[in-house]
């Protein structure tokens, strides 16, 4: 029985971004319930209409009460859940089978982070564990290190393939005024840039900015009488292998392999549909696992499929069109935005607006590699 | 059992100079990091192991640092019993250290508490 999902049943209502960039003198939590406040009036709606909150910010562990109770909220079910950068896919699954289940009418997903204006670096209560931390691996970066030194090894996979990920998000970047990073960036500079952990540059990994998100989701027949179209939940699943990357089966394969399958058994569609990707690309080497691991390409070719701009603007397949973490914003998770900027092409309404999407796939990353969730959006024609 | 957990257990047979690993009675399967019982199974019948201390480089990154501070790396390391763990490879210059080399254990010693190295066999 495990596996269902009620396809479609829920719906992104109302989105927002806010503070994308760096957002001196506002604390995560007034980022994230800016971002809030906008996506609950991007959806027609009122703030006391939300009777659920999925809230993971970078600094509170009880975030979602906190959150709570700032906005004078008193919700039916409030989730803190952690799973690292994924969690934010995990979130939709979950409000998304309470709405279906009436359980919950309305449920808001927010985030925020100021760590770039706080302290210029990664704000994360995790850390190595025993097994790991006496060897002094950078963390979370040495961890993907070892997987790219490993895809490498096993598929040929080079430095300037890598690079040819970082460059086609700054691509994507240079025509998005929210994007953080934007100038030119070539396959050279990203190769010549300071190594940090080998194979990976400092230009290997993702921004560290301010930014704060959110979704409103509520159940669709609910959502097309908003303002805007509903952006349908087609399928929406997660997946745990491992959590340290010492302890991670194969280091060339994450749980997307089969998160993925899953979300598209669900959503009734494959690779071969999904008009636009976003990935969580806390550094480059994920963008071609997930490639692989999310099959649209055969496994170890990621390298080589990204090759020639081949996902930049004007390329085979338009993945991270936002910029992604490593140009746009990566606030401590990303998560939350990859799904925003999905939800937004299926509505028409990303800067870098696609063509005719109908259906657009956000995943996300957590810890090591170790938690993966992947959650497939569709228009009101994929119903 | 003794009263101990098992990470306990394995920690206290590394200050002693031995480098314990678990075998699942039933499979024959190897497990590290210590657990109480077979990852999967939940097989409890466990039995402690000696390993052979000689493994195969299985991913390797060099950390840079801001000189004079040399830089270091870190490595995946399979072992012949066939568990994977975290380690550093010392005794050959850091960016020396290559997927596929074999490596022996050597207990070390970082911050007054015994460390598990690897050296070039």
């Amino acid at each position: 029985m495990g596996g269902q999902f009620p396809r479609g049943a829920a719906s992104i209502a109302g989105l927002a971004t806010f503070g994308i960039g760096e957002m001196p003198g506002w604390s995560s939590l007034e980022l994230a319930a800016q971002a809030g406040l906008r996506a609950v009036a991007d959806a027609g709606m009122t703030m006391a209409e939300v009777d659920a909150l999925f809230i993971c910010l970078p600094d509170d562990q009880l975030a979602g009460l906190s959150f709570a109770e700032y906005l004078g909220l008193a919700p039916r079910f409030t989730d803190c859940n952690r799973t690292g950068g994924s969690a934010f896919m995990s979130h939709v699954a979950t409000a998304s089978i309470m709405l279906a289940a009436g359980y919950i009418d309305c449920a808001l997903i927010a985030y925020g982070a100021n760590q770039r204006s706080a302290g210029g670096r990664l704000a994360t209560p995790v850390r190595s564990n025993r097994w790991e931390a006496p060897y002094h691996p950078l963390f979370p970066a040495s961890s993907y290190a070892l997987a790219a030194s490993r895809h490498m090894h096993d598929y040929g996979t080079t430095r300037a393939q890598l690079a040819e990920v970082a460059m086609a998000a700054r691509r994507w970047a240079d025509t998005n005024p929210e994007a953080f990073a934007r100038g030119p960036l070539t396959i050279d500079g990203v190769l010549a840039a300071r190594m940090l952990s080998s194979p990976l540059s400092v230009k290997d990994c993702c921004l560290v900015t301010d930014g704060a998100a959110a979704l409103l989701l509520t159940r669709t027949d609910r959502a097309r009488g908003g303002p805007k179209a509903p952006v349908a939940i087609l399928g929406a699943a997660a997946a745990t292998w491992h959590n340290a990357i010492s302890q991670m089966p194969d280091l060339t394969t994450t749980a997307a392999a089969e998160s993925g399958p899953r979300a598209y058994a669900m959503a009734g569609l494959g690779p071969a549909e999904i008009d636009v990707v976003q990935l969580y690309d806390a550094f480059t080497i994920n963008t071609i696992l997930f490639l692989e691991d999310l099959g649209f390409c055969p496994k170890g070719e990621g390298g080589r499929f990204v090759e020639g701009g081949a996902i930049a603007p004007g390329g085979r397949l338009a993945v991270n069109t936002n910029g992604g973490g490593l140009s746009c914003c990566h606030p401590g998770m990303y998560g939350l935005f990859a799904l925003v900027e999905a939800a937004r092409q299926v509505r028409g309404e990303a800067t870098n607006q696609i063509g005719g999407v109908e259906v657009a796939l956000a995943h996300g990353n957590g810890g090591t590699l170790s938690s993966q969730a992947t959650v497939i959006l569709g228009s009101a024609a994929t119903l | 059992m003794s009263g101990a957990g098992p990470e306990a257990h394995w920690r206290a047979a590394l200050a002693e100079g031995r480098l314990l690993l678990q075998r699942a009675r039933a499979s024959g399967t190897v497990i590290f990091p210590p657990r109480l019982a077979e990852p999967g199974s939940g097989d409890i019948a466990l039995d402690w192991i000696e390993a052979s201390g000689l493994g195969t480089v299985h991913a390797v990154t060099v950390i840079a640092r801001k000189p004079p501070e040399p830089p270091y790396n870190v490595v995946l390391v399979d072992l012949d019993e066939h568990v994977r763990l975290m380690s550093r490879v010392e005794g050959i210059a850091p960016d020396a250290v290559t997927i596929g080399m074999r490596v022996r254990a050597r207990i070390g010693e970082e911050d007054g508490a015994p460390l598990l190295l690897f050296e070039p066999v």
